[in-house]
């Protein structure tokens, strides 16, 4: 009996939750019919937002990768002072509103800052570009790698890696042959979770933007522009893009969930 | 190749794990490293095979210092606990891995290297299981392979931690014959880490008795029987006899 009461309720509020807002997006894009929605598209700044997006995703990504399984390596293959410290450190972003992150960024390498004061008589800006996107977004997205890697790495154990070791392989063998096929869906995964995080990020973009149409708005800062424009094709226009981009990216993860394999055992 | 260890010392922060430990291996001799857990003769395995430095002493291979050649450059081929085969690789793949690897001329060609894994699956009586998975593998089947994989490279000595440890007793009884086999061969010198007595005795040359950190005795088994250095080794070769 609890059973089709539980999902009768599950479905009602995936359904109020999830479902309902993302058609209405849809509903709200096509209301002024298919031409106004390309127009909406089209248009240079949207067109220019999509590209800042994507452009900052494409260095965020790689950056990321690099960074995660390095430190996934460091902790789970090392014992060292501060270790514990470090997982703490590295978690932070999961913990502090993207906001605060943002004015913390600025206070450190804006113009009045430490680091962007001393970087400023060089002509070197940090802040207001998309040096200062990136920046932020790496914070904010700085956990999902390595999060995925290490439970796979501390699972795996280094039994395997010595074994490459004492049959000849140089690092680089070792982590090519034996490390990347056993952390792959790991990574993978870690991939997709940065990916989408940083192609949606608001809040802590918003504060090192500048703000600048046509140059710095990334997509999500776009959509909140046109919809206080009262350009409401405009925003639900460009919000599905950003919808199709997170679906796409959605589809990925459950691909990789499907045929991961044993990622239960894994993770 | 005779190979020497002299001296070791090894400590893990303030604790001593290895007290002046010295061992040396003839040219196609079994050695056997006895002793409780905790005597330390795993550290001195992964010391000599390269995986951990010792903090005094030396390794001499046929007069050559290797104190600090890394592990990869010894050629001394390991076969693990838990045999660490390479999960995501097939049978064949995990045994040519060793030659896979090397560096580029001394690197056999393609052809060779599937002969070679073909003779070695041969030997260690597994050609029919070339394409499965380890997981798809018994424990005896996988411990075969560890040996074949180790062997691959023509090892300058051969390393063997608890070999058998993970088997159930009557695959255990087999193996051993012909684990001792498969080194004599090869006509590679051994150096195998246990604590099962019955064991060091069945397959070994000569023992080396570990206890806290030092070398108690080392001897052939019978001489360990005939003159027990100490009250230790004497109550451990009346179990045996």
């Amino acid at each position: 009996m609890a059973k089709p009461i539980l999902i009768a309720l599950a479905l009602m509020f995936l359904a109020a939750m999830v479902l309902l807002p993302v058609v209405a997006i849809f509903d709200r894009a096509f209301a002024e019919g298919a031409g106004a929605y390309l127009a909406a598209i089209r248009d240079p700044e949207t067109l220019a937002a999509i590209r800042l997006t994507i452009i900052a995703a494409m260095i965020v990504v790689p950056v990321n990768i690099v960074f995660g399984v390095a430190a996934a390596w460091l902790v789970a293959r090392y014992r060292f002072w501060g270790r514990r410290a470090l997982l703490i450190l590295i978690e932070l972003p999961f913990a502090m509103s993207p906001i605060v992150a943002g004015l913390c960024f600025l206070l450190i390498y804006g113009a009045y800052g430490p680091v962007g004061a001393a970087l400023e008589p060089y002509g070197i800006q940090l802040m207001f570009n998309l040096i200062g996107i990136v920046l932020v977004s790496l914070f904010v997205t700085c956990p999902f790698v390595m999060r995925e890697i290490l439970p796979v790495l501390q699972v795996t154990g280094e039994a395997e890696e010595k074994a490459a070791l004492t049959l000849g392989a140089n690092g680089w063998q070792m982590f090519r042959h034996v490390v990347l096929p056993n952390i792959s869906w790991g990574l993978a995964y870690g991939t997709v979770l940065t990916m989408a995080r940083a192609m949606g990020e608001f809040g802590a973009v918003s504060v090192v933007s500048g703000a600048i149409r046509g140059r710095t708005m990334t997509l999500p800062l776009q959509i909140e522009l046109l919809y206080n424009d009262y350009n409401a094709t405009g925003a639900f226009a460009a919000a599905t893009v950003l919808t199709l981009l997170a679906l796409v990216t959605l589809v990925l993860r459950s691909v990789l969930n499907r045929f991961g394999p044993n990622r239960e055992a894994h993770a | 190749m005779s190979f020497e260890a002299l001296d070791i010392h090894k400590s893990f922060g303030d604790t001593p794990i290895l007290k002046g430990v010295s061992l040396s291996v003839a040219p196609g001799e079994f050695v056997a490293l006895l002793g409780p857990s905790g005597s330390g003769k795993t550290t001195l395995l992964n010391i000599i095979a390269g995986l951990a430095h010792a903090d005094r002493g030396r390794l001499v291979l046929d007069g050559r210092d290797i104190t600090r050649l890394p592990a990869g450059k010894r050629r001394f081929g390991m076969v693990f606990q838990s045999y660490a085969l390479f999960r995501h690789m097939t049978v064949a793949q995990n045994v040519a891995f060793g030659l896979k690897v090397m560096e580029g001329a001394r690197r056999p060609p393609r052809e060779r290297i599937a002969a070679r894994v073909g003779e070695l699956l041969e030997m260690v009586e597994l050609p029919d299981l070339a394409d499965r998975y380890p997981a798809q593998l018994s424990g005896g089947q996988r411990q075969r392979v560890a040996m074949a994989r180790a062997l691959a490279i023509d090892p300058q000595l051969l390393l063997m931690d608890e070999p058998f440890s993970a088997l159930d007793a009557q695959v255990r009884q087999s193996l051993r014959g012909e684990v001792r086999a498969l080194q004599k061969q090869a006509g590679v010198g051994a150096i195998m880490v246990t604590h099962d007595r019955a064991e060091a005795w069945a397959l070994a040359d000569r023992i080396a008795v570990m206890d806290h950190g030092r070398i108690v005795q080392f001897d052939t088994p019978d001489a360990l029987r005939d003159d027990p250095a100490t009250e230790s080794v004497r109550s451990l070769v009346e179990g045996v006899a």
